[in-house]
């Protein structure tokens, strides 16, 4: 072995990859062609997406987005792509797009809306993203941009314009100082809200209001002598008085001594996204308190409250969403004192409610059924009674781990406010599209106006999904 | 030293009813039945004194009255004078053809999808991806409103299909022309299908009230015969596997069982099919489906089918990647790994929320209203209850009949359920 005639003394320098295994090739021969069947389905891909684009993007490339009706519409695509050319008519939406957004409000008060909508995120960012100064000042900036711009474009009165900026600064100021106390606004928020949509005297939502603060009153001023639950159940009570007895003499005697309030609007003049928005968000923010109610009762150790909320949230979910709102439309007229009739909106609205509350107190009952027994137990160890055992220890985890299906839960009602069509109320998707393609002018329309409200649908539904991803990735507490 | 003594016996005292744990649950519970009770009386009182000032009284009478008008798709035997009754029975059948309908197709389109969601394909996951985002986060009502117009409006009218002496001197194609070898047109007032007829029938037979097609039930004692032989070929086979190690070849008994019995029937009783043909100013023969029903049908598939391919996909990666990867280490081709090892795993995972959502697509299909689709909420709940003016009959029977349907379709699925769960030793 000593003869050895050659003995390499240093590394050869590192080749190059061969060209299959590296950069576009490698990744296309790993992504797409793998083998055969991977093969078929990128070809089946590349039809299908060459088959889409070839039908509908002459469509978008046509589009008209100045013309008076359908017909007119189809003469300028055939004027300008040639004969047998297809083209969207977006003139429709250009034309009709106040009646998707807010259906039959009076033009002259679109402001009104439009502020109460801007304002909802100022609303929402403190429940949203709790304690981050940071992004709280981000979205209050961005809400009060928003209303400088649209209350301009939608003209309104200089007083509301000043208004509701001073409110934005304020609230601004508020979080760089306190960022906790922000949950006020929110607090107060749907008197505002309810005041800015319907109009009124501006007595009807404080009073309203008064009946919490009377509630929150009792419960302070008793709890420290009967204990939680009974001072919650007086203050209810006393809140309930409040609100059947007091609350209208009150409010019809203050609107005479000292008036001032908005032009009232009617709610058949709702409709489109307005009215969409309005019961989806009443009812998100309603169901899941009851939710949680309901879910607790429903773990509960006595039999009678068990029972009783096992048979509401079986009942609802066991009907469709449609006959609850017959109910709402039909049937409550027998089931309330005779005489009572109260305002469409508000009886969907209740209904819708109870409807995804009994979703979510299922989704919120797997939450807790998932927490390990011990919690429960070390809770009790801490001598915690039931309430702040539920509220430090048990909630906040059963919630964190079924936050994914209470929002999809959410995506779900607000899908489903689209149902409202069905006892008369004008949404966007079949109450305005219907009005819409019963003009003669753009009778035989379809696609358009179907995408812009699908869009519409679309963005808001995924934003949420997202935001749901972004809390899920933000109270994930375990290392794995 | 000290002696624990007992604790003192503390007589009974009416503030404990508040402050001791013990009975306070009783008092909150009797508490709320006394509510509860109150709430229950006062809305029945209210419904009483409110049917008294209509004039109206409560009973399921007016459903042995004519009802009176036409349903167009009745797979039942249906006259306009026919009681309200059987109209509601129509309904209720209409509601659960689609129902069924959607639950398998959705299933099978969901399950393709789920699975070509997470294949390693770039492409045709992401095109699912987006298939699902958006189908599942637009509005079902959206989807059914559209497919319909779309059907009604887009397609072509009956004369378009004709082909006049000119245009076939000329050589012209008419303006539309039927699919799949020409059996199926489909024009704006429905889509016409070929009907099998049998040259042979065996006739039917009326068991207590209720007519029986004895061809149908030939059908199903056939079919059912055959699953069941071809179920005991394939234990044998196990069996056979189990003591000797060697799988017998069975595919081709299973193919002969499986259609041999149904295809002697069928040639048996001269099954045909009548192809709808385009006479006068319309197509005549086979079956007209209505647009209402396909546009229903097609919503409720591709809506379900995003929400169901997120559950098989969710299924399959909550199966850990050891066990396909013991799979792999055991020599099984991806194929048979998915078959023997992940879906048998992941059914468990799966079934659960596959239940609620056939759930959801059955509560679903009372959609049909917008349009126009005569279920049971078209016609107990619309035109029954227009007619009669029994608001508050016709809904409650509503409810209870959808009530009935959602806890029969979660019963039999937990009872599947059961038998594919884990089975613990």
């Amino acid at each position: 072995m000593a003869n050895a005639s050659y003995v390499r003394d240093q590394m050869l320098p590192p080749q190059a990859p061969p060209v299959s295994e590296a950069g576009v090739v490698k990744w296309l021969r790993e992504n797409l062609f793998s083998g055969w069947f991977n093969t078929i389905l990128t070809l089946v891909g590349v039809v299908v997406i060459y088959w889409l684009v070839v039908s509908a993007l002459p469509w978008w490339l046509n589009s008209v987005w100045n013309a008076e009706s359908l017909s007119q519409c189809r003469e300028i695509v055939a004027a300008t792509a040639g004969e047998g050319a297809t083209g969207a008519c977006w003139a429709m939406i250009r034309e009709r797009w106040h009646q998707f957004i807010f259906g039959f409000y009076p033009p002259e008060l679109w402001w009104r809306p439009v502020m109460a909508f801007g304002l909802l995120f100022a609303a929402m960012a403190p429940v949203l993203f709790a304690g981050q100064k940071k992004n709280l000042t981000l979205i209050l900036g961005a809400v009060g941009l928003f209303l400088l711009v649209t209350l301009g474009l939608a003209g309104a009165p200089m007083g509301g314009w000043i208004a509701s900026l001073v409110l934005v600064g304020g609230l601004i100021a508020l979080v760089q100082v306190m960022p906790g106390r922000l949950l006020w606004f929110t607090a107060i928020y749907p008197a505002l809200c309810f005041w800015l949509l319907w109009g009124g005297s501006v007595w009807t939502p404080i009073v309203a209001m008064l009946g919490f603060v009377v509630m929150g009153g009792a419960y302070l001023a008793l709890v420290g002598r009967l204990g939680p639950t009974a001072s919650a159940l007086i203050g209810v009570f006393l809140a309930v008085f409040w609100w059947l007895f007091l609350d209208i003499p009150i409010t019809t005697a203050l609107a005479s001594m000292i008036g001032g309030g908005l032009d009232q609007v009617d709610s058949d003049q709702f409709g489109g996204f307005l009215l969409a928005i309005t019961i989806g968000v009443t009812a998100i923010t309603f169901s899941l308190p009851i939710g949680i109610l309901l879910a607790l009762g429903r773990q509960s150790d006595m039999l009678i409250v068990k029972t009783l909320c096992v048979g509401f949230i079986e009942f609802i979910r066991g009907v469709p969403l449609i006959t609850l709102l017959f109910t709402a439309s039909l049937l409550l007229q027998y089931f309330l004192p005779p005489g009572t009739n109260f305002d469409i909106i508000l009886r969907v609205i209740i209904l819708v409610t109870l409807f995804a509350a009994a979703y979510l107190a299922e989704v919120i009952r797997g939450g807790l059924a998932a927490l390990p027994r011990g919690q429960y137990e070390a809770a009790d160890a801490l001598g915690l009674d039931y309430w702040r055992a539920q509220r430090l220890i048990i909630l906040p985890q059963a919630l964190k781990i079924s936050i994914p299906a209470i929002v999809s839960t959410f995506i779900g009602l607000f899908k489903d406010t689209t149902l409202v069509a069905f006892v008369g109320l004008m949404d966007p998707l079949k109450g305005v599209t219907q009005i819409v393609r019963a003009d003669i002018d753009w009778k035989g329309i379809y696609w358009e106006p179907y995408i812009f409200v699908g869009a519409i649908f679309f963005v808001i539904c995924f934003g949420m999904s997202r935001y749901s991803m972004y809390l899920e990735r933000k109270l994930k507490t375990d290392h794995r | 030293m000290a002696v624990a003594s007992d604790v003192p016996k503390e007589s009974f005292r009416l503030s404990m009813l508040i402050y001791d744990t013990r009975y306070r649950s009783i008092t909150i519970q009797i508490f709320v039945l006394i509510l509860f009770g109150l709430f229950l009386a006062w809305l029945l009182n209210n419904t009483a004194v409110n049917l008294a000032t209509r004039g109206k009284e409560f009973n399921f009478g007016f459903l042995w009255q004519r009802a009176g008008y036409d349903i167009g798709q009745a797979i039942i035997p249906y006259t306009n004078d026919s009681s309200h009754f059987r109209a509601l029975l129509v309904g209720l059948v209409n509601t659960l053809v689609v129902a069924i309908l959607g639950c398998i197709l959705a299933t099978i389109l969901g399950v393709i999808i789920g699975v070509l969601r997470l294949s390693k394909n770039w492409l045709v996951g992401r095109l699912m991806t987006v298939y699902v985002e958006v189908f599942r986060n637009v509005p079902l009502l959206l989807w059914i409103l559209l497919s319909y117009v779309i059907l009604s409006e887009a397609t072509p009218q009956p004369r378009d299909f004709r082909v006049t002496d000119e245009m076939a001197a000329a050589g012209e194609a008419p303006a539309a022309s039927m699919m799949l070898f020409d059996t199926v047109a489909v024009t704006n007032r429905g889509t016409n299908v070929p009907a099998p007829l049998f040259d042979v029938s065996l006739g039917s037979v009326n068991l207590l009230g209720i007519t029986l097609n004895l061809t149908i039930l030939a059908y199903i004692a056939v079919i059912a015969g055959s699953v069941w032989i071809n179920r005991l070929i394939l234990a044998g086979a196990r069996a056979q596997q189990e003591a000797t190690g060697d799988r017998p070849v069975t595919w081709w008994k299973s193919i002969l069982v499986l259609f041999g019995p149904v295809i002697a029937l069928s040639l048996a009783l001269g099954l045909h099919l009548e192809v709808p043909e385009l006479r006068g100013f319309n197509f005549q023969g086979g079956i007209l489906v209505a647009h209402s029903f396909t546009a229903l049908l097609i919503a409720l598939t591709l809506y379900t089918a995003a929400f169901i391919a997120e559950i098989v996909r969710a299924g399959i990666l909550a199966i850990s990647k050891g066990q396909s990867e013991a799979a792999f280490a055991l020599g099984l081709r991806p194929g048979r790994t998915m078959n023997l090892i992940i879906l048998p795993q992941a059914l468990r995972v799966i079934i659960p929320p596959l239940i609620s959502q056939y759930l959801n697509l059955t509560k679903n299909t009372s959609l049909g209203i917008a349009v126009s689709y005569l279920d049971l909420r078209g016609t107990l709940g619309g035109i029954t209850l227009n007619q009669t003016g029994r608001e508050l009959e016709c809904m409650l029977l509503m409810m209870l009949i959808y009530l009935t349907i959602s806890l029969i379709i979660s019963a039999l699925m937990n009872l599947y359920n059961t038998s594919v769960q884990i089975k613990v030793r």
